[in-house]
């Protein structure tokens, strides 16, 4: 598989503040790739620097075989980016907005036109074309920004929290058309820091304070936590919490409605017997049942992991 | 010549995006056509050096024949309106202090007596000669009445403006303010309002180079800034009488030039501002001096050295020669290559200094 994206020993820093710190990447090209981490972790910055955006302090990158910052010129002709926040002009209609960035990329005349009106129709904007774009909707701004970034049919497409301000169903749709520009070759970075959004990328990156929290598909990710988890659900949830509160290997409670979910830092059976043992002790009954790791359970014991380093 | 191409066409779309958005923008499309008739109205109106109706106090000792014609005279004049009378020269200054008349004709009791020996001076003019524009004119009062005392040495004769007008010397000039004032705000805050809604973070990331971008940013203004040239002619013309001696195509030639250099000094502020309050503080920092400096309010070979060289560097100064020399005295454009030569030098220099400072990253 050919590498789209290489990256070593990347940092960057603002002052004396580490935004990014001695990060290793290596992306496959045609995949779907995201960053996911909390707000300040560095997820931004690394796209930045990607595309040259930001000089990293530290590091080489590679991107589409270019090297970055250098040939940072030559690359921006075959990406495309889509800011945190809407940045086409509100003042402009849909269909002017995409004619000027159009018009920016190098397309002309026949071509420019169909590639407009191929995109309103994928992106369902056809009945927007001529509506200014700050009356937009969250989710119709989200499609049109997308549109505006592939005009020029990018072989890299960077989305920087591309669906922060989308409702669930619009999300849903975006992520379908991203798998559909996938498809067709395109590689694709995203940061987000939603775990459902997360679910969906063929590979993903946990960054936590500018460090490498945790690499690898989500699937892999979850198969090897490296924790135990636990739910419980008990008659009394409150009693159970006091009981389980003090649990030797315990990384965290989370409390799911009536349930309790557990993160042990042990394997599953001895985390099963220290369970039940705490809440037989304190004469609490319950139901405990070993069950899977999700995204967000992985993402505690890597941002753990990284915090004890 | 297929990347030439590319290149204009980007100029194009970025200037044809700023007249749709302006076009839009009804605040700043009316500010194009206000803000030259505004300030013509105002200035062209308010500032008069030719001063009259200056208030005047009047304490007349004498009461005779002779000193009622005098004072009757300088009423006549229109220079001076009488608004008080007064007892005494203490009276009379009093009034002053009080700020109720900038000038005093004093006329002592023994008046006549005084004016028939005729050595030495009959009657006083107290003057608040804290502004000398009043004093001024005080001093031409002091002519008033006084017996021819053998031929005048010089005959003062008065081209270009035989009608002392100061309309005639303010309104080319003003032409040069207003565009000073609105060409370099609006190229600084259009850059920095794509700033500051994020535009730009997306345009840095496209193939657009950095000349195109300012390029056809500031392509635009340049008709703006000749549609406000041709409004202040026309209003010149119609409301103060101002006429255009010299070639109008010369008029517009150095208007052209002279916008150009304004562009580029936008362009340049720009690159400093990040919020486009910043970029309207900046531009204020460059518009006072303007006025101060440039020969707008006070003939330039006036004023000391130290000002003298900093007006040089400011393209309202040269500016001001050009239009002043055209509309004015007739002058030919090629009798004024000097300040041309200089405003084309500074709007590369300038030019190329923005260029250089704006960078498509963020950091």
């Amino acid at each position: 598989m050919h590498v789209a994206i290489e990256a070593r020993g990347l940092g960057k820093s603002f002052g004396t503040v580490r935004a990014v710190d001695g990060l290793d990447l290596s992306i496959e090209s045609g995949r779907i790739y995201g960053f996911l981490g909390p707000n300040g972790s560095g997820k931004s910055t690394t796209l930045r620097m990607l595309c040259g955006l930001l000089r990293p302090s530290a590091g080489e990158i590679r991107v589409l075989d270019y090297a970055i910052p250098a040939q940072s010129e030559a690359l921006r002709r075959r990406m495309g980016y889509m800011t945190q926040s809407f940045s086409l002009y509100g003042d402009l209609s849909v269909a002017e907005n995409l004619r000027f960035m159009a018009t920016i990329y190098g397309l002309s005349g026949s071509v420019r036109r169909a590639r407009i009106a191929d995109l309103l129709q994928d992106l369902d904007l056809d009945a927007l074309a001529r509506q200014r774009a700050a009356t937009l909707s969250g989710g119709q701004r989200q499609r049109l920004a997308l549109a505006a970034a592939t005009l020029h049919r990018p072989g890299l497409l960077l989305l920087d929290e591309p669906t922060s301000a989308v409702d669930p169903q619009s999300r849903r749709n975006f992520w379908e058309i991203l798998f559909a520009l996938s498809g067709e070759g395109t590689t694709i970075l995203v940061s987000t820091h939603y775990m459902d959004e997360a679910e969906r990328c063929h590979g993903l990156a946990i960054l936590d304070a500018g460090r490498l929290a945790a690499e690898g598909s989500p699937r892999s990710l979850k198969a090897d936590i490296g924790a135990a988890v636990i739910e419980v659900l008990a008659d009394d949830p409150q009693a159970a919490r006091r009981a389980l509160v003090d649990l030797e290997q315990l990384d965290s409670m989370t409390r799911l409605g009536a349930a309790i979910r557990l993160l042990l830092d042990a394997d599953a059976d001895t985390a099963l017997r220290a369970v039940r043992a705490a809440l037989a002790g304190a004469s609490v009954s319950a139901r405990v049942t070993p069950t899977e790791a999700s995204l967000e359970d992985v993402f505690v014991v890597a941002t753990r992991k990284t915090k004890a380093a | 010549m297929g990347a030439l191409t590319g290149s204009s066409r980007r100029i194009l779309a970025i200037a044809g995006k700023e007249v749709w958005q302006l076009a839009r923008d009804r605040l700043t499309f009316g500010m194009i056509v206000g803000i030259p008739l505004l300030q013509m109205a105002l200035f062209g109106y308010a500032i008069n050096t030719d001063v009259r109706h200056l208030h005047a106090g009047v304490a007349n000792l004498s009461g005779s024949q002779r000193s009622l014609e005098l004072v009757a005279d300088a009423q006549a004049s229109q220079v001076v309106d009488i608004v008080a009378q007064a007892g005494s020269a203490e009276a009379l200054l009093d009034l002053m202090r009080r700020g109720r008349a900038q000038i005093g004709i004093y006329l002592p009791p023994d008046f006549d007596r005084r004016l028939a020996q005729g050595r030495t001076t009959a009657a006083s003019l107290f003057v608040d000669g804290s502004d000398p524009i009043v004093l001024a004119a005080a001093r031409g009062l002091a002519q008033l009445g006084v017996p021819a005392a053998g031929p005048a040495v010089f005959e003062l004769r008065n081209f270009y403006n035989p009608e002392r007008r100061t309309a005639v010397n303010i309104v080319p000039a003003l032409m040069g303010v207003i565009l000073t004032m609105t060409m370099v705000l609006f190229t600084s805050i259009a850059i920095v309002r794509e700033r500051e809604r994020g535009n730009l973070e997306l345009l840095i990331t496209t193939p657009v180079r950095t000349p195109e971008l300012m390029l056809g940013k500031v392509l635009p203004y340049v008709g703006i800034g000749l549609i406000q040239v041709t409004l202040v002619l026309w209003a010149g013309r119609w409301l103060f009488a101002v006429p255009v001696n010299g070639s109008l195509l010369d008029v517009y030639l150095a208007a052209l030039v002279f916008i150009v250099a304004s562009l580029t000094l936008g362009l340049l502020i720009s690159t400093f501002a990040q919020t486009q309050f910043q970029s309207m503080q900046l531009t204020f920092f460059v518009f006072l001096p303007s006025i101060l400096l440039s020969g707008f309010m006070f003939p330039f070979d006036g004023m000391p050295q130290a000002a003298r060289v900093i007006a040089e560097v400011l393209p309202l100064t040269h500016f001001i020669r050009l239009i002043r020399g055209i509309m004015l005295r007739a002058a030919d454009i090629g009798d004024l290559q000097g300040d041309i030569r200089a405003l084309g030098l500074f709007s590369v220099a300038a030019l190329a200094l923005a260029i250089a400072r704006f960078r498509k990253r963020l950091d």
